[in-house]
């Protein structure tokens, strides 16, 4: 059902955790959809991501978009950050079956809230950056009607 | 290699050997069209009989109650659609309830586009049907109950003759799903007043593709499928005769060894739950303590979702299944835990695991260690539980 990279992700995630006093914290997804990621990030004077880390309640594939968006963020400055989207994070883990894409736009949105949980702290605007939304579940497809 | 730990036995079982041995001839040796002359397909026909006769007797039917379908999901569509059909000059009411199988609630839910009436009875926080809240549903349009015997998540019985009494009583016919019962709960449809009951053949140690309706003698069901004259003219095509033969043998085998080998289901069973509720904390057993099938246990682990434990237990070659919405294939966790109160994020934690008489105490004490290895890497993880221990 998973890729390896997936598996991999998922069996030995990357940058698990907390961060004491973090520049920013995201939490995005609820639990009635069974899915919560929330990322922590310590950014520096010159705008560069020093650490990540993350927590998630979900799936195997949230689990490992989780990891993967946090390993391609790490060591970037908050506007390349904003350009790791969840078709970067896919293709990094060399895909996902499709009931499970919302896994990666939900990493996706939860790099989004911290870096705008950063921007609000330090009174600032990062440009191209859209205030998350709480559900990301909105408007996703229907499923195929019965005859 | 790991040694494999299957516990997923409500999905589907292993084919018994003396199943499969039993099947054998009748693919490449008495392969006869039961419905030809020749002698040769006397063997086939004799086969289907004897396998007929078995099945009724496990049930305190006649043979000729017995409907071979190719499985449970088609056995319960017969039953509903056909009902609805045959009997609905008599009125356009159903009732069944919340915790169906999707056999069923996805049945009724298309009779209701087709101008029927369906009420969903609630259950308790154990998963019983309420006798009450059926008693009060019932209208003088109401053609149908239908209540499964045993629930497949949760494993709850229902009270099966209270509610046969019922439907009896105000002239209703009564439809049971007994997939999951089947060999594993004495059922006698006259006792139980059953009209109808659907079973599976994978469910006991059968081969799959293989089920039947049982309908009772009298009954004016019109026929699922139209051709031939086999099933009684009510399901025609060609018998599955290997299907049938190997059904035939695994009831067999089922009812001879159903007490002693659910005694030690129960017991294992009971360890299990025993020690999973006593050593994991924030975890609760879904459906009743007691009035469950033998071979099943459901868990909720909080703040934990159940398809990554269900892929960290198979990395240790453990099976079992979640009622996650990740493993349901939709946005919501199981019907079945919503319907006995569990809020969504309890129910999206959930493990089950039913038992077959192969596994020992210590596959047990194995699965037992894994989980709570694994339970608490994923509490580690997850921002429910980081809020949770924030609070304390």
């Amino acid at each position: 059902m998973y890729s390896e990279k997936v598996m991999d992700h998922f069996q030995n995630p990357r940058n698990v955790g907390e961060i004491e006093n973090p520049s920013g914290v995201g939490t995005v997804g609820n639990a009635k959809c069974g899915d919560i990621m929330r990322i922590y990030l310590d950014i520096d004077e010159e705008k560069v991501i020093r650490d990540v880390k993350f927590k998630t309640f979900g799936c195997g594939a949230a689990v490992a978009t989780s990891s993967m968006a946090t390993e391609l963020v790490k060591g970037k400055t908050i506007h390349e950050a904003l350009q790791v989207t969840n078709k970067a994070v896919m293709e990094a883990l060399d895909g996902l079956p499709p009931v499970k894409v919302h896994c990666s736009l939900l990493a996706e949105e939860a790099i989004h809230a911290a870096l705008w949980d950063y921007a609000e702290k330090h009174g600032i605007k990062i440009e191209g950056l859209e205030k998350p939304k709480s559900d990301i579940h909105e408007g996703e497809e229907e499923e195929e009607e019965e005859y | 290699m790991k040694k494999l730990i299957y516990l997923d036995n409500a999905a589907t079982t292993k084919t018994a050997p003396e199943v499969v041995e039993a099947m054998l001839p009748y693919f490449s040796e008495h392969y006869g069209n039961p419905s030809s002359v020749y002698s040769l397909a006397g063997e086939s026909k004799k086969a289907v009989t004897k396998a007929r006769e078995i099945i009724a007797g496990a049930l305190g039917a006649e043979s000729n109650e017995i409907y071979f379908t190719a499985g449970g999901s088609e056995a319960d569509n017969w039953a509903l659609k056909a009902t609805a059909e045959s009997y609905k000059n008599k009125g356009n009411h159903i009732i069944t309830t919340k915790i169906e199988h999707h056999a069923i609630l996805h049945t009724c839910q298309w009779l209701e586009t087709n101008g029927f009436e369906v009420t969903y009875l609630n259950v308790d926080e154990n998963g019983v049907v309420k006798l009450e809240e059926l008693k009060k549903a019932i209208r003088p349009t109401t053609i149908l109950i239908s209540v499964m015997f045993a629930n497949n998540e949760i494993g709850t019985i229902q009270p099966i003759k209270e509610i046969g009494e019922i439907a009896k009583k105000h002239g209703i016919l009564f439809h049971t799903d007994a997939v999951q019962a089947f060999g594993q709960l004495p059922i006698h449809v006259d006792e139980y007043h059953i009209d109808m009951l659907s079973s599976s053949g994978h469910k006991l140690n059968g081969p799959k593709g293989i089920g039947f309706l049982y309908i009772r003698k009298g009954l004016k069901l019109r026929s699922l499928i139209h051709g031939g004259a086999q099933e009684r003219k009510r399901r025609a095509g060609t018998e599955n005769v290997p299907g049938i033969v190997g059904y035939g043998k695994a009831v067999e085998r089922a009812m001879k060894t159903m007490e002693e080998r659910t005694a030690k289901e129960r017991e294992l069973r009971d360890y299990l739950i025993d020690r999973v509720l006593r050593e994991i904390p924030f975890t609760r057993l879904n459906g009743h303590r007691t009035g469950r099938l033998p071979n099943n246990a459901n868990f909720s682990f909080q703040f934990i979702e159940g398809e990554s434990l269900l892929i960290m237990l198979d990395m240790e070659g453990i099976c079992g299944s979640s009622g996650s919405a990740c493993t349901s294939g939709s946005l919501d966790p199981s019907h079945v835990l919503l319907a006995i109160g569990l809020p969504h994020e309890i129910a999206h934690g959930s493990l089950r695991l039913t038992l077959n008489e192969e596994v020992t105490t210590e596959d047990l004490d194995f699965v037992i260690e894994n989980l709570k290895k694994i339970i608490t890497r994923l509490r580690n993880m997850s921002p429910l539980y980081e809020d949770f221990t924030r609070r304390q």
